[in-house]
């Protein structure tokens, strides 16, 4: 697959200055959307050229591109905490999430400029749907509560998301020669790490609810 | 709570207490690291009661930005050496001339991360993750069996020429591990490896089998893998067992205390039981040998581990906090009574001390333990010092000062620098030193219109990965700019005496994740490191300080039997002290320290 969607990826080929002039047409900052999302399939980015001493592959960059799909809807849906009258207590699991979130998308975005590839931007989780992603209904009811309900449907449909983003890491490792970039292997283990821990507190949170 | 810990309490500092859960962020602060000029090699710096003693840039193999590819790691040291590991190798230097250190050979080996521990002649490094090889050879791995995962062994009888001599296989690879000496046998040790990655296929690695039950003894995850190394054939070195520290920490999905809320819809009875979320793996473990005791960071958790057999090691007791969000590393105190925990919010590639982020988390946090070896959480700390998006920042790798009476520690905070924090009040830790550089890359146009909480269009991730006292001064592991020296001036937060007392302590040998229990001789500047703190927390009448230290002055030039005689004396007076002190104990320790003295003297 190497059809392109938006930005001026291209094939780079390791060229140590061209990613940074992609990296200044590609303005990665919410709001500042490409201009066209491919219709349809997760992971729809594609991968530009993969020179051939690379250590990547083109599932590493499908992950890449995936994941920051995936992080930027636990943002929007994490930010939705301040506006819903969330406990304070998930109000704080919520920013740790966003803060932490933003900050890894950034590493994605600068991975994949770094490796002449196209990265997506903090829209994109509006037209890539990847492991765990909330449907447009489930978004749509999470926006809708308010209170203890919003604090149940989120803990809910986050640890969802959570275990969404496990299975990502799970797929990747699965293809043959992928996870051997040391920055995806690296980043991908973290994952696991973090979003485990967090589903654990999320699962005590849950558990700590007032009946409905 | 003694009047010296009073006094440090009145000091502003930036802690949160556990049970305040108020999310914070930093206050406005005209503190000297911010606004520092950016720059690889020509930012600005700002230190405080530290002063740079050297810095030396990276050997030319290493010297490439790419990501993580080429960053430093961890520190070990020996003699006259520093080991320095990089996810692409290791670097030996001399540090003979700490002013002008010499790197007496670099070795290129993909082995990501690289932590390093030095034993005798053999240098262990930690490999995680899929592209390391066994032969070293750059490319990749094509086929498993080229594929290491584990610790690597050198021997470094002659540093400038090591050689490797085992790649030991971990069915997790080992992204850090932990020297424990076998208690009896001199000539055996083992290595707790720790990781955060998956269990390879058992068609790769015979023996290996990723399972989701934390009590399978056959499931490679949920398991402390433990090497035994026979130091006269490395070569031998093997897993020897596994132990099962992490079983029954899976949070409950339900309080059990109540009742079910409701009978499962039929589609979700179908559904497989969740998979759990408790600590599979620790991501790093400090061993304290001469306690017998392990504290654990094991991403979701902190563990107490009893180690008197290192090769059955039994959970004492584990801690969660929805604050923390991966528990990294653990540092004891001497008295092994306190553990600081620190948070690798963000992996450490994330600006998590912005001015933005949350103060609670990406920070340490001190654990006391009691009596019954069970932990008690106090407070947090993280660096008082807002840092830019470009400068990737979280707490991480450090270790003791020996400064007598004190609970101190040197840390790095990758691009937040170098910081020495006491935590003698676990209650209220706080800064003492610290040494920052601006940001290695500047900021991109991006950040400066106000994209907060972003990472900047500079992309090298670089700073302090640890930073230890060794034998008298601090070394820092820069990750992208090489390896720095640096010495603490005396000031009123630690005296000249103190630094003298920890300058005192030599070792041989020191692998951080290895506490060694610290004794200081008997010596006159150990006991003067304790009066000084007597006065400085008002622990003692400044008449009588005064005159203890008169007469230790007058002790000092006195020699033989005048000088012991003297100092017996004087320690029958300070005994006398203890009674009408607001800080009894530093003064009966001030006592002890002047017998010791005092018995030394021929």
């Amino acid at each position: 697959m190497t059809r392109r969607s938006c930005g001026a990826a291209g094939p780079f080929r390791g060229s140590r200055l061209r990613p940074t002039v992609a990296a200044a047409l590609l303005l990665v900052l919410p709001g500042v959307a490409c201009a066209q999302h491919p219709a349809g399939a997760a992971g729809a980015h594609g991968h530009a050229a993969i020179p051939e001493d690379a250590t990547f592959t083109a599932a590493d960059v499908a992950f890449m591109q995936g994941m920051i799909a995936h992080h930027a809807q636990a943002i929007h849906m994490s930010r939705m905490a301040a506006t819903h009258e969330a406990d304070p207590r998930l109000g704080r699991l919520a920013s740790k999430i966003a803060q932490s979130q933003v900050a890894e998308i950034r590493i994605m975005q600068d991975w994949l400029l770094r490796n002449g590839q196209v990265a997506p931007d903090t829209s994109s989780w509006r037209t890539m749907h990847m492991d765990g992603m909330l449907t447009a209904a489930q978004l749509e009811a999470l926006d809708g509560a308010a209170g203890p309900a919003f604090d149940r449907a989120f803990l809910t449909l986050m640890i969802q998301h959570h275990e969404g983003a496990l299975q990502m890491v799970e797929a990747l490792f699965a293809v043959r020669g992928a996870g051997q970039d040391v920055d995806v292997s690296v980043f991908a283990n973290d994952v696991v790490s973090v979003q485990t821990a967090e589903i654990g507190a999320m699962r005590r949170m849950l558990s700590q609810l007032p009946d409905r | 709570m003694h009047a010296f810990r009073r006094a440090f309490a009145l000091v502003a500092s930036l802690l949160v207490v556990p049970s305040i859960l108020a999310s914070q962020t930093y206050p406005g602060s005209d503190d000297p690291r911010a606004g520092l000029k950016p720059g690889r090699l020509d930012a600005g710096v700002a230190t405080h009661n530290m002063r740079l003693v050297s810095f030396s840039p990276k050997p030319a193999e290493f010297d490439t930005a790419r990501g993580l590819t080429f960053i430093n790691s961890d520190l070990a040291f020996r003699d006259k050496y520093v080991y320095q590991g990089n996810f692409a190798g290791f670097t030996i230097w001399d540090v003979s001339d700490p002013a002008k250190p010499r790197v007496v050979s670099a070795v290129s080996c993909i082995t990501a991360q690289g932590d390093p521990s030095i034993h005798g002649n053999l240098l262990f490094l930690s490999a995680e993750g899929r592209g390391n090889r066994n032969d070293c050879a750059k490319g990749g791995v094509e086929d498993p069996s080229d594929h290491m995962a584990g610790v690597r062994i050198y021997d470094v009888s002659n540093p400038a020429a090591p050689r490797l001599v085992k790649n030991v296989q971990t069915c997790k690879g080992s992204h850090t591990h932990t020297i424990v000496p076998d208690p009896k046998d001199s000539g055996v040790i083992y290595i707790y490896v720790s990781g955060s990655q998956g269990a390879r296929p058992a068609a790769e690695l015979a023996g290996c089998k990723e399972g989701t039950d934390p009590a399978d003894e056959n499931n490679s995850l949920y398991r402390l893998d433990v090497i035994r190394v026979p130091l006269a054939h490395p070569e031998q070195a093997e897993v020897v067992t596994g132990a099962r520290i992490f079983t029954g920490l899976d949070p409950a999905p339900r309080a059990a205390s109540r009742p079910a809320r409701r009978p499962r819809a039929a589609a979700d009875s179908a559904r497989p039981a969740p998979a759990p979320t408790g600590p599979r793996n620790c991501h790093d473990v400090t061993a304290y040998p001469a306690m017998g005791l392990l504290a654990g960071a094991c991403a979701s958790h902190g563990l107490l581990v009893d180690i008197s057999n290192p090769l059955k090691p039994v959970r004492l007791d584990a801690v969660a906090d929805t604050n923390f969000s991966l528990w990294h590393t653990a540092v004891f105190s001497n008295d092994g009574r306190r553990v600081v925990f620190t948070d690798e919010w963000g992996g450490g590639t994330g600006p998590m001390c912005q001015a933005t982020s949350m103060l609670e988390m990406g920070g340490n946090t001190i654990l006391t333990i009691a009596a019954d070896r069970k932990y008690t959480q106090h407070a947090y700390f993280k660096i008082p010092a807002a840092q830019t998006a470009e400068e990737n920042c979280v707490s991480h790798n450090g270790g003791l000062i020996p400064v007598p009476g004190r609970d101190i520690m040197v840390q790095g905070w990758y691009q937040g620098g170098v910081s020495v924090m006491e935590f003698t009040d676990p209650d209220h830790p706080r800064e003492l030193a610290y040494f920052d550089r601006g940001s290695i890359d500047a900021p991109s146009p991006a950040d400066t219109a106000g994209a907060q909480g972003s990472r900047g269009m500079g992309r090298t991730i670089g700073g302090s990965w640890g930073a230890y006292w060794w034998n008298g001064l601090i070394y820092s592991s820069e990750l992208d700019r090489g390896l720095d020296i640096l010495a603490l001036v005396p000031s009123d937060q630690i005296s000249a005496n103190e630094i003298e007392a920890a300058k005192l302590v030599q070792f041989e040998q020191y692998n951080p994740q290895s506490q060694p229990r610290i004794t200081w001789p008997a010596a006159f500047p150990v006991v003067r490191a304790y009066l000084d703190q007597l006065v400085r927390g008002n622990g003692l009448a400044p008449a009588r300080t005064k005159a203890i230290a008169t007469a230790l002055d007058a002790a000092e030039k006195q020699t033989g039997s005048a000088r012991r005689n003297a100092l017996t004396a004087l320690a029958r007076q300070v005994s006398q002290d203890v009674g009408g002190a607001g800080d009894a104990e530093r003064v009966k320790a001030l006592a002890a320290a002047i017998t010791d003295l005092a018995k030394a003297t021929r």
